[in-house]
């Protein structure tokens, strides 16, 4: 059988188990309380493709149904929503992947995340090497500019917005598919809010859909905040360090003044606060995973999570040391690897866990839609 | 408090416990909290591994509370009149009313208790079931009260000793000093909690009440709940309460497991439809009252008919009037092929759906009220939602009657010490949860009372051994 069959196997074999496991479920709801997966299982009786897309999308993977089920193994009915939901998630976004042929990047990710990371990082430095004269690259450079001696900057930056292009656009057809298959509806401006505030405060990563949860379980069984905060860091330590690249381009365009800037201006204070952030968000999200209970961890696809967090802490990480090391000799081989890592984190976006964000936020939208309209 | 632990959990026998508790359910953890928390070394033997520890507590939902004002996890108010009303309507006076005023009186402290240990209720106002007001839901059901309450214990010093079997309690004279497990370990105590269960997984016991009809129920809840320690306590001398007959059954999809259904297997379509027995008769009115305040006696019923069998026949309008099933319906485009999958007889199948048919009133039926909507000329009637089984295709789900709990058990008084035949109290053994809820249910049930009787008496059981120890 080629890839593309096993694909669509996996695919059908991953919407029958949820099905299945949502039918018992639907019989049960004591886990109503937990998350906006529940409710949402409750305004259905039947489930089609489309209905597991989207509920395997809501489920933000907390675990804390699995300790809770009577139905879990070893009981015969062998319920494991997370794990289930997990491996169904995974198949939705090959499905729904654009371009689709490049659906396989999906599976052995780990393997993708490192081969577009030693493309980046090719990249950066053979470009270096390529348009300026060695011994510039092992050069102290100070001032206006001094990143722009050792690559140019429409180089610079008009790599990374080339691939841009290409990544929105994945992600506009990835959603728009998404929401056709799953029969999503536009809830208007409310439901818009409350998918925003849902985003906002992880509140369905908390045991607990009353949004003030008492945590969701990490080693054990025991309840833990810990996930919902490494990855309010994560979160918003990226939107930071997305503010500082916006306030930068606006520096470098509208005021002209080029990189790199002061310690206590506005594009480097917020990306070292954002890339702090970062670091200590994904180093967190990394642990919490690897203490999950083994039965919920999605194991067929840690390998994609765990690459996909890799990557996020080194282009922070990288970033950091750049700046730590600007005035330094040292400064064309940081820029060169922090660009490498920057590289390859948009390179293999539309390809990566980073999808999640999108499917995740297209779900939340959607729940909310539903649920304001049933509580009508 | 005891604290070398890890010593003594493997060699438990080797140590003198203050408090052993039979069965890590609610009314046990409830015990023994209360006793570690006075400062006694509790172990807690369960029959089970971890993962299916805890009985019938893993199925359970909630608890029925009284309170007298809006609580964060209970609507309005539920007072002891009300409360004390429907239990004397649903037992019809069978109960030991001392213990029923102390069980209720005693609800009330019992969502703070609970909470302040780790177990996480819905909000009021959440949910699916209109229960709100009286009933408060544990947040993840049973099986995560019990996770809280285990965890609780464990960081208070309570030993816990999984995958062991109590076969006797060593008794002489109504005084226990301690236990044999199945595989020959005596464990010594100064106290004995006993709080194991009923017996309603042990057929042979249910055929000594039921008859040989009992072979055929499908027990709902774990298969641990074989009574054994209820026997021991019986052939020691203790005095037994309620009825050997009498239990908490429902109607139950047939083709749930033996073993462990749990709440999904039951169906809540009767009122939308027939139900026929295995001659293809119906034979009780479908729609005497919302299936809330009915489907308890569905159980009886059934292990009433021929072969414990029976089939509620719905059309596509009724089937999309009630919960989903955990198990799909059988479906047919006619009411013969359906009678055919169903192994009945398909001309008296179709005669009794038609001759229903004839009987029922025009006009649409309103299911969120007594619609009065009845059949005229049926024997028996259906008084409530007679809509003709008219629409194709046609839904069957074969029933079984599916056993709860049981009733009998051993009496107790309101320190939780087990009485003995001739009416004293013993010296050290107590009862708390099914194994003595035939003390309060003598018959029928409230939703929720169980674990409140189990919560209630588990506490009273650890306190009172704690006192009796000097502790606390």
């Amino acid at each position: 059988m080629d890839d593309l069959n096993l694909a669509r196997l996996a695919s059908a074999e991953s919407h029958e188990e949820t099905a299945r496991i949502m039918q018992i479920c639907n019989a049960c709801r004591y886990c109503e309380g937990f998350c906006a997966v529940f409710p949402a299982m409750e305004r259905r009786r039947l489930f089609d493709v489309g209905d597991t897309a989207f509920l395997a999308n809501l489920c933000h993977h907390c675990g804390a149904c699995y300790h809770a089920c009577q139905y879990a193994p070893p009981h015969e009915f062998a319920v494991n929503v997370p794990h289930t939901l997990a491996e169904r998630r995974a198949a939705s976004w090959r499905e729904f992947a654009w371009p689709g042929p490049l659906a396989g990047l999906f599976d052995r990710n780990g393997l993708v995340v490192a081969m577009a990371t030693t493309i980046g990082l090719a990249l950066a430095i053979g470009l270096m090497l390529a348009m300026i004269a060695p011994h510039l690259f092992w050069g102290v450079h100070l001032g206006e500019g001094a990143f722009y001696v050792l690559m140019p900057h429409t180089v610079m930056a008009g790599i990374p917005l080339g691939i841009s292009a290409f990544v929105i656009l994945s992600f506009i057809i990835g959603w728009r598919r998404y929401w056709r298959a799953t029969g999503a509806r536009w809830g208007g401006l409310p439901a818009l809010s409350d998918a925003l505030r849902a985003t906002a405060t992880m509140r369905n990563l908390g045991g607990d859909n009353s949004g003030n949860g008492g945590g969701c379980p990490g080693a054990d069984d025991r309840g833990s905040l810990a996930r919902r905060h490494y990855h309010h860091l994560t979160f918003y330590g990226f939107m930071l360090c997305f503010a500082a690249t916006s306030t930068g381009t606006l520096y470098h365009y509208v005021l002209g003044r080029e990189a790199p800037y002061g310690y206590f201006e506005l594009p480097v204070v917020l990306g070292t606060v954002g890339g702090v952030m970062l670091c200590v968000g994904t180093a967190g999200l990394w642990r919490e995973k690897r203490r999950m209970e083994p039965a919920v961890r999605p194991l067929s696809r840690l390998g994609m999570d765990y690459a996909f967090i890799w990557l996020l802490f080194w282009v922070s990480a990288t970033g950091l040391i750049l700046l730590a090391v600007r005035e330094t000799g040292f400064m064309g081989l940081a820029l060169a690897v922090h660009l490498g890592v920057v590289y390859a984190f948009f390179l293999v976006l539309p390809f990566s866990k980073f999808v999640h964000a999108i499917y995740r936020f297209a779900a939340l939208l959607a729940d909310a839609g539903e649920a304001r309209r049933s509580a009508m | 408090m005891y604290t070398n632990l890890d010593n003594d959990l493997s060699h438990p026998h080797l140590h003198l416990w203050d408090v052993l508790v039979i069965g890590a359910g609610n009314a046990g953890l409830c015990a023994a909290i209360t006793a570690a928390e006075a400062g006694c070394s509790v172990l807690v033997i369960e029959v089970a591994g971890r993962d299916m520890r805890g009985g019938n507590t893993r199925h359970t939902r909630n608890l029925r509370a009284m309170h007298e004002e809006p609580t964060d996890v209970l609507t309005d108010a539920y007072s002891f009149e009300e409360y004390y009303d429907d239990l004397m309507r649903v037992t019809r006076g069978i109960t030991n009313e001392k213990l029923a005023s102390l069980t209720l009186e005693k609800s009330a402290e019992l969502t703070s208790w609970l909470g302040a240990r780790g177990v996480r209720f819905q909000p009021a106002l959440s949910g699916t079931l209109n229960l709100g007001r009286t009933n408060a839901f544990f947040l993840g059901g049973g099986r995560a009260l019990l996770n809280s309450l285990c965890r609780h214990a464990e960081g208070l010093g309570v030993g816990f000793l999984y995958e062991a079997e109590v076969t006797t309690l060593r008794m002489e004279d109504g005084y226990c000093d301690g236990v044999t497990l199945a595989d020959g370990r005596e464990l010594q105590a100064k106290k004995v909690i006993t709080t194991a269960g009923g017996f309603e997984a042990n057929l042979d016991w249910l055929a000594e009440g039921w008859g040989e009809a009992a072979r055929n129920f499908l027990v709902r809840g774990t298969p641990h709940n074989t009574g054994t320690v209820l026997r021991s306590l019986l052939d020691h001398g203790a005095r037994p309460v309620g009825a050997l007959d009498q239990c908490h059954a429902v109607a139950i999809d047939a083709r749930a497991p033996k073993f462990d259904g749990g709440i999904a297997s039951r169906i809540d379509g009767v009122p939308f439809g027939i139900v026929l027995n295995r001659d293809a008769e119906r034979f009780y009115d479908e729609g005497e009252d919302f299936w809330p305040k009915r489907y308890a006696i569905w159980g009886r019923l059934v292990a009433a008919q021929p072969d414990q069998i029976a089939y509620a026949i719905l059309d596509s309008v009724g089937v999309d009037r009630f919960m989903p099933s955990v198990f799909t319906p059988i479906r047919e485009d006619s009411i013969e092929g359906l009678a055919a999958k169903l192994e009945l007889d398909p001309a008296a199948t179709r005669a009794a759906v038609d001759a229903f048919n004839a009987a029922c009133p025009p006009g649409p039926i309103d299911q969120s009220v007594l619609d009065g909507c009845g059949t005229s000329g049926l024997s028996p009637e259906k008084t409530n939602w007679a809509a003709p089984i008219a629409k194709p295709p046609f839904y069957g789900f074969p029933l079984r009657p599916g056993i709860t709990f049981t009733y009998m058990g051993v009496e107790v008084n309101e320190s939780a010490q087990i009485l003995m035949q001739d009416g004293r109290p013993s010296a050290n053994l107590f009862a708390a949860g099914e194994i003595m809820a035939g003390n309060v249910l003598g018959q029928g049930y409230l939703a929720g009372i169980g674990m409140t009787i189990g919560a209630v008496f588990g506490r009273i059981a650890g306190a009172e051994a704690a006192r009796q120890l000097n502790r606390g």
